[in-house]
């Protein structure tokens, strides 16, 4: 497939069924979109001290997030420069000071750059020092640590971290600063689901408001029986209090407004979201304000948009303290992982409501999520229906907002998905036109 | 009926979908928990699971299964446990039992497989048993699952 073949299949209010279908689609984003834009790889406090490493795949590349003796973070490659072995098979652990391949003993510092070889004298006068086995595991040139939230792009070329992402980067801003000392830790374990579907379909349902009136009935229909008939005075059961927000109206969800930057990025519920009606915590409120000044807390306080996406990998609930992480695994199969954070100096009850809405609204046993993981795994199969080979995203499109830029719209605009494939489409076929020769 | 029986006949209400059964087992103030590290996972600890609910909001999940527009029960989710031969533990508050398990469910062309062991602490209420905790200790609890829609 070439440049002006996946040019085509997005245009300017719809996408084509293969974005979602097509198994050479997806191996092309792999080597193109993925490498090309900055992907979440995951958060500083999971390796607190130098040596600690996490495992994790982007790009369909097998990688290692690793403290170093500095105190800095490096991204290396998860492959021996040898014959290939992964440095280490667990999701986590601690390396001590250096890496030790399992299979011929090769070492590497913390930095992957190498440190032996068992019998050296065996490689005198051969090439490998001048080969890449000769180099070490090599590490990701493009890692950036936001507020410990960790990114790297695969690629080089392209716009820089800051450029990238630009003011979406005030989402990660209101989670982390929602800890009167501006710190987070990611606590409590992590949530793991496999749905058979295209991560695009994942992340465009992000930034969807209008299914959770029809998607979501059985859940908020059950919630709203048993709860109905409750005194006013009662206070609610926090599962309540999460759940049944999920059955508002159009109406709410279009007043909740939405806004959209360059390259992809979301903000939903920039006026108010399903998570503004949650219990106050007035300690906690003065706390904040002793820390980060009156104005600040308050816009800190005030704003707890439904969901941010910093794209494509990232989705942040500033409240509850929460975040997804999408990786693909296939064209029709996507990991979602849902991480919860404690805010450092914050009430217990903000981490409770971390874990809390991250066990009701993504476990794989979740009451909400089932009818949204039928949704997506059986549009999957429905997309394949003829007569239509496309995916309708009209709703409120105007030839203006082609001018791109950060704008705001309302909260059911479906600008904000469709300012997801433009960057798709451009990103993906980046650095398409020079191999193409173009 | 020995706290054996009582708790094949628990598995039964649910492979029978007799869910309102199944419900009026636990006692008022019963659990129904799946840490999210299996058996690894301490009691009280500030750590996520996979579900850990109380009679509401059991009572929440049974309610949705009833409702036609439970997208996701069409087409039905069906279950079988495979329950070997429950053993008595210890426990502080008196009847503890521990039940290895097969879970098996099933909807349209795909099952779930999933391994575990059960605790039951149970109660005597007259001549009845109820249910004070029932934690499933998935033997794959924290790994990438698909979607379980009924009570392993």
């Amino acid at each position: 497939m070439r440049r002006k073949d996946i040019l085509a299949l997005v245009q300017e209010d719809r996408v084509h069924r293969d974005l979602y279908l097509s198994e050479e689609l997806f191996a092309l984003e792999q080597r193109h979109f993925f490498a090309n834009t900055w992907n979440y790889v995951g958060h500083a406090s999971q390796v607190p001290a130098a040596g600690d490493y996490i495992t994790v795949e982007i790009a369909g590349q097998p990688l290692l997030m690793v403290r170093q003796a500095d105190g800095g973070i490096r991204v290396l490659n998860n492959r021996c420069a040898h014959k290939g072995m992964p440095l280490s098979t667990d999701e986590c652990g601690s390396t001590g000071k250096f890496f030790r391949c399992p299979y011929h003993a090769w070492t590497y510092k913390l930095d992957g750059s190498p440190l032996a070889v068992p019998i050296k004298n065996g490689y005198e006068g051969t090439r490998l020092k001048e080969c890449e086995s000769g180099q070490g595991m090599g590490a990701l040139q493009n890692v950036a640590v936001y507020r410990d939230f960790v990114f790297a792009k695969i690629n080089d070329g392209g716009p820089d971290f800051h450029a990238y992402f630009g003011d979406v980067l005030g989402a990660i801003d209101n989670l982390a600063d929602r800890s009167p000392v501006g710190r987070l830790r990611v606590e409590g374990g992590v949530i793991r689901n496999i749905i058979h579907c295209n991560w695009k379909m994942y992340l465009e349902n992000i930034n969807d408001t209008v299914h959770p009136q029809s998607a979501h009935e059985s859940a908020t229909q059950a919630a709203n029986i048993l709860w109905q008939g409750q005194p006013a005075d009662v206070a609610k059961p926090m599962a309540m209090e999460q759940i049944l927000p999920f059955g508002a109206g159009y109406d709410f969800f279009d007043r909740m407004g939405g806004r959209v930057y360059p390259n992809g990025h979301s903000m939903l519920g920039v006026n108010f979201s399903i998570h503004s009606g949650y219990a106050q915590v007035p300690e906690y409120e003065a706390a904040l304000r002793a820390a980060h000044g009156e104005e600040r807390a308050s816009e800190i306080l005030q704003r707890s948009p439904q969901n941010s996406v910093c794209f494509p990998s990232l989705s942040v609930k500033g409240s509850p303290q929460a975040i997804r992480v999408i990786r693909p695994l296939a064209a029709d199969r996507t990991l979602i992982e849902a991480w919860s954070f404690r805010a450092e100096g914050a009430p217990e009850l903000l981490f409770e409501r971390a874990m809390t809405y991250n066990r009701l609204v993504f476990s794989p046993m979740s009451v909400v999520a089932h009818d949204d993981v039928h949704l997506f795994e059986s549009i999957q199969q429905g997309l394949r229906a003829g007569r239509n080979e496309w995916v309708s995203l009209h709703r409120d499109f105007q030839p203006s907002e082609l001018e791109g830029g950060t704008r705001e719209v309302n909260g059911t605009n479906e600008l904000l998905m469709r300012n997801q494939f433009r960057a798709w489409a451009r990103f993906m076929t980046a650095d398409m036109a020079m191999e193409e020769g173009a | 009926m020995t706290a054996q029986e009582f708790i094949a006949h628990e598995a039964h209400l649910l492979d029978a979908q007799r869910y309102d059964e199944w419900l009026a087992l636990f006692a008022e103030d019963g659990r129904y928990w799946v840490p999210l590290q299996g058996a690894a996972q301490t009691e009280g600890a500030l750590h996520n699971s996979l579900a850990d609910e109380d009679r509401l909001l059991l009572s929440l999940r049974i309610e949705r299964l009833k409702n036609p527009r439970a997208h996701s029960q069409h087409p039905a989710s069906r279950c079988q446990h495979l329950l070997q031969a429950p053993v008595q533990v210890q426990a502080d508050e008196g009847n503890a039992w521990r039940t290895p398990f097969l879970y098996i469910e099933s909807r349209g062309e795909r099952q779930v497989l999933l391994a575990g062991s059960y605790t039951h602490r149970l109660a005597r209420v007259g001549g009845d048993w109820r249910i004070r905790l029932k934690r499933v200790d998935l033997l794959d609890a924290g790994k990438p699952l698909p979607a379980i829609q009924l009570f392993p």
